[in-house]
């Protein structure tokens, strides 16, 4: 960090002090008014006020609208396959403790064609912070049915309304063995958007966040409802909780005070089908961590792995 | 009944000869659980240190837990042993153990044994208290007679509770010192086999074991009529002896590989099994992922972050793993993926063995994905390929494949100690600052190579993707951009084909006929073309490790032979196929993709029985082949 150290008298000169702008790459392809902007700046200032190291952050996507992510930001990124970005991160993080991992998803990325890495990755519990854009609804192949479109949402496949109702990815991420960091927030309140995605990144295992997306392109009556709805947003509040400023608490009509250890009140909320609950639902900082496991034996010395061979051999010695 | 039979009940004349043999395969049948295969394997063992050659493989039942004393709960082990060098599990065998006498039949079914084999015969079953066994047992000893095969009865439970209360647990290492008489095994060399088998176990477990191989030992010196010796000829050299998945794991820790990222699938799971147990001391990790996708997806993101890694699968797997594949080759992303074949399509015959799987490995993904693809023809390969796979990825910045099979994978040889060197190793991650100005695909045009940052190393940063790129890592869809990229990463092959020699011929360089193969045929392929030179047959062999690119100069080697066919475990049509007109036949996978690359007219033996080749049907084929000119 650029500042003092301890003794005061002394001043750190850091190797180097990054601004907003050494995070930011080209100009965002997406739609104007597409809540995608919003996050992307939440997470420039995000890496600017932490002073990640761009070499060391890397972003990882899927497929979508969403996984266009980490072309705009000047760090590493990988832009890989439909669903996929959770099996490509989890190996990136495995045995590379020293980097900062984000996955950008979208809805049909996380929840349709990736559910099964999804789940899976909710019970490696590895320190990747996860951010879903959820729009419900498929915006870069033109407007189809997703997995989180309110059901008798007209799209080019339903063109009559979808027929069945939504995964509810708060809930179902809730539901899953060794869940450690569960929260919501939207794209159109920033102060909380930032909040909530400071404390994923902060926290030490697989922080979920679903973040409530706007496609003002594809559902644009969607998108001016919800934002101006105050009435069904209720703000989850706790000490132990996702801290955010007066002004953006006071945005909220509604507050609740809720404690992240307990999960089975977060699974209420989850499942409340009249309410959104903004804020985070659940932590658990014990849950093991399959990326310490993979960081434990790190550095293995070629003299090691000769020995290891040469033991190995012994055993197969006629 | 026992009046009929070639009962050797009693002592037999302690001056009687050995008969000397240049080579012999024998089979040990149970049910599984008896212990046959490591009475398989510590024979094996004890053959290889006192310098014969030596290659095993298991008989596996296909299923899980099959109901004793039948057809499908057969398991066991063929050992074939030599004087000199054994490279394959050979035709049909000379002499079977058998704990029961329906074992047998399956291995009959499958052609296993022929008129003369003999058969030591558990006779515990012909007293059984079960009338329907005692019945079973006589039927299936008028069978083996009446098939032309030697039976021979022997009191294995009797003799074996004469040292053991229960002789179910024991009988195997009995018949291992029946075998060691058998073939004039140096019984103190079986001994210390014996007590490195049991290495972990008490002193007692240690002391029945070695009673009940003496007991089996003097029990055939008094009671066998027959007797064998097998000089060996390869002296006493430092060997190790291992199956080729076992192999492939110790090739994965001699790269300095240290993820390994597979999801359980037969036949190629067991290398995990190994690797599982010794890669964490080495400074490696196996990552059982969830499914085959996630299991090669964690393998590109391990390998892009610096950590090379492999991916072990087999069809099905490889399957699911096409998309991932091509993101591999079109991000320029290092891995090695080893695909250990088995039956297909679908799910096929997972335990059996075929080479089915190399058209899809060469042109399973959709666009154009040019990679590096070799096969591994022995099991001292699978390891030397592995070290060699991770070093072509990194250097060619590109998947390479290792097509193995499970002939391979189950198949057991020794060969000799490897000598590890530091340099095999993967280097430590580069992270030192990247040069200024340098692109991250700056292909050098002569070889479509270029450096890749890698994270942590400042100044590289860059955004991997599928999308169609130009040299500076950004989408482009130019039609310039897309053909230079493309040329660039085929431009690879081209690269790396230069640095290969031209293939060794087995046999002479020109005649009537060149035989060539890929993968675990080798051993078949060469002894039944050195059979075939024996009866004056101008017939050759070549054998393909390299499969994309190939090796140079093929096609000027082919054009010194009046007739070319492949020899390979997949699918082609017969070319006697009545319903099958020749301008529609379907070829065997190697032969197409030669045929497409020399323009040479070049046949296939092909077959999928599941089954090893054998050099007697390899040696048919080419008499058959060879007759005309012959006549």
């Amino acid at each position: 960090m650029y500042g003092l150290k301890p003794d005061p008298c002394v001043l750190e000169v850091p190797d180097k002090y990054y601004s907003t702008g050494d995070y930011e790459k080209g100009v965002a392809r997406w739609c104007p008014g597409c809540g995608d902007h919003s996050v992307l700046s939440a997470v420039q200032r995000l890496c600017q006020e932490k002073q990640l190291p761009p070499e060391k952050t890397v972003f990882v996507s899927g497929i979508g609208c969403s996984s266009r992510f980490p072309h705009y930001m000047k760090t590493y990124g990988f832009h890989g396959l439909h669903g996929r970005a959770f099996p490509v991160a989890e190996g990136v993080k495995f045995r590379r403790p020293d980097l900062n991992v984000f996955v950008v998803t979208g809805d049909g990325d996380c929840l349709s064609i990736g559910a099964g890495h999804w789940i899976h990755s909710i019970r490696y519990n590895m320190n990747l912070t996860v951010l879903l854009f959820d729009n419900q609804i498929y915006g870069m192949t033109k407007k189809q049915t997703s997995p989180t479109s309110p059901m008798g949402t007209i799209s080019n496949t339903h063109p009559h309304g979808s027929v069945l109702p939504p995964i509810n990815p708060v809930q179902s991420t809730l539901g899953v063995a060794n869940v450690s960091f569960v929260a919501q927030t939207a794209d159109w309140i920033p102060g909380h958007l930032y909040a909530t995605i400071k404390a994923a990144h902060e926290h030490q295992g697989f922080s979920f966040v679903k973040i409530m997306m706007r496609c003002t392109k594809f559902l644009p009556e969607q998108a001016k409802q919800m934002v101006g709805d105050k009435e069904h947003m209720t703000l989850l509040q706790h000490p132990d909780g996702i801290e955010v400023d007066m002004a953006t608490a006071n945005l909220f009509k509604h507050t609740v005070q809720h404690d992240p250890k307990d999960i089975n009140k977060a699974r209420e909320y989850s499942e409340d089908p009249d309410m959104f609950y903004l804020g985070l639902y659940y932590q658990d900082k014990t849950a093991p961590r399959y990326d310490l496991y993979g960081a434990h034996n790190l550095g293995a010395t070629p003299e090691q792995k000769l020995q290891v061979l040469e033991e190995e051999f012994d055993k197969f010695a006629v | 009944m026992s009046g009929q039979s070639t009962t050797t009940a009693g002592p037999v004349p302690a001056t009687r000869e050995r008969t000397t043999l240049s080579e012999h395969i024998v089979e040990i049948v149970s049910d599984s659980g008896e212990g046959a295969q490591k009475a398989g394997q510590s024979f094996g063992a004890i053959s290889a240190k006192m310098g014969n050659g030596v290659w095993t493989v298991e008989i596996i039942p296909s299923d899980i837990q099959p109901p004793p004393r039948t057809k499908e709960s057969a398991s066991g082990i063929r050992i074939r042993i030599g004087s000199g060098v054994v490279s394959n599990a050979g035709d049909e065998a000379n002499i079977v153990v058998a704990f029961n006498e329906i074992a047998p039949y399956s291995r009959i079914e499958q052609g296993a044994y022929q008129k003369g084999t003999k058969i030591l015969l558990e006779s515990m079953w012909a007293s059984h208290d079960d009338e329907e066994v005692r019945e079973n047992y006589a039927r299936a000893v008028a069978d083996f007679k009446r098939l032309g095969f030697e039976v021979y009865e022997i009191p294995m439970q009797e003799e074996c509770l004469k040292v053991v209360p229960d002789a179910r647990r024991g009988k195997n290492m009995w018949v291992l010192g029946l075998l060691c008489q058998l073939y004039n095994r140096d019984i103190e060399i079986a001994a210390d086999q014996i007590r490195h088998t049991f290495r972990k176990k008490s002193q007692q477990v240690v002391d029945v074991n070695l009673q009940l191989l003496q007991g089996g030992f003097e029990w055939a010196g008094k009671h066998l009529d027959f007797l064998y010796d097998l000089p060996p000829t390869l002296g006493e050299i430092d060997q190790v002896v291992m199956n080729g998945n076992e192999a492939l794991s110790l090739g994965v820790i001699a790269s300095g590989i240290e993820v390994c990222s597979m999801y359980p699938i037969t036949p190629a799971t067991s290398a995990s099994h190994h690797l599982a147990e010794c890669f964490e001391r080495a400074g490696g990790l196996v990552h059982q992922a969830e499914d085959e996708i996630a299991a090669i997806g964690f393998a590109i993101g391990s390998s892009y972050s610096g950590k090379p890694a492999v991916t072990i699968t087999s069809g099905p797997g490889l399957a699911l793993k096409t998309e991932f594949i091509g993101l591999a080759v079109m991000a320029e992303v290092p891995l090695v993926i080893i695909d250990v074949q088995r039956g297909g399509p679908s799910t096929g015959m997972p335990t059996k063995v075929e080479q089915s799987d190399l058209l899809a490995v060469l042109y399973g993904q959709p666009g154009d994905t040019p990679k590096i693809v070799l096969a591994p023809s022995t099991i001292e390969e699978c390891f030397q390929f592995v070290i060699l796979a991770r070093q072509i990825a990194e250097a060619f910045r590109t998947p390479v494949f290792v097509l193995t099979d499970s002939n391979l994978a189950t198949g057991v040889q020794p060969f000799a100690r490897p000598k590890p060197r530091k340099e095999w190793f993967a280097p430590p991650i580069d992270q030192s600052p990247w040069p200024q100005g340098l692109n991250p695909y700056e292909w050098e045009p002569s070889n479509g190579i270029s450096k890749r940052p890698i994270p942590g190393q400042r100044g590289g940063e860059f955004t991997v993707t599928g999308l169609n790129h130009n040299k500076e890592g950004r989408v482009s869809y130019l039609p310039e951009v897309n053909q230079r990229s493309s040329t660039m990463r085929s431009r690879k092959l081209a690269a790396f084909a230069r640095t290969l020699k031209p293939p060794r011929i087995h046999g002479d360089d020109q005649g009537d006929l060149l035989v060539v193969g890929w993968g675990s045929t080798r051993g078949a392929i060469e002894e039944a073309v050195d059979r075939a030179r024996a009866e004056g047959i101008a017939v050759s062999s070549l054998h393909l490790r390299f499969m994309s690119p190939f090796e140079p100069e093929l096609k000027q080697i082919f054009s010194r032979f009046k007739n070319v066919v492949t020899a390979e475990i997949n699918y082609s049509d017969a070319v006697d196929d009545e319903f099958v007109p020749a301008e529609h036949r379907r070829y065997a996978q190697l032969a197409w993709v030669l045929r497409a690359r020399t323009l040479v007219d070049i046949g296939c033996f092909s077959n999928v029985h599941g089954q090893p080749m054998r050099p007697k049907s390899i040696l048919d084929a080419i008499r058959t082949i060879t007759q005309p000119q012959n006549a």
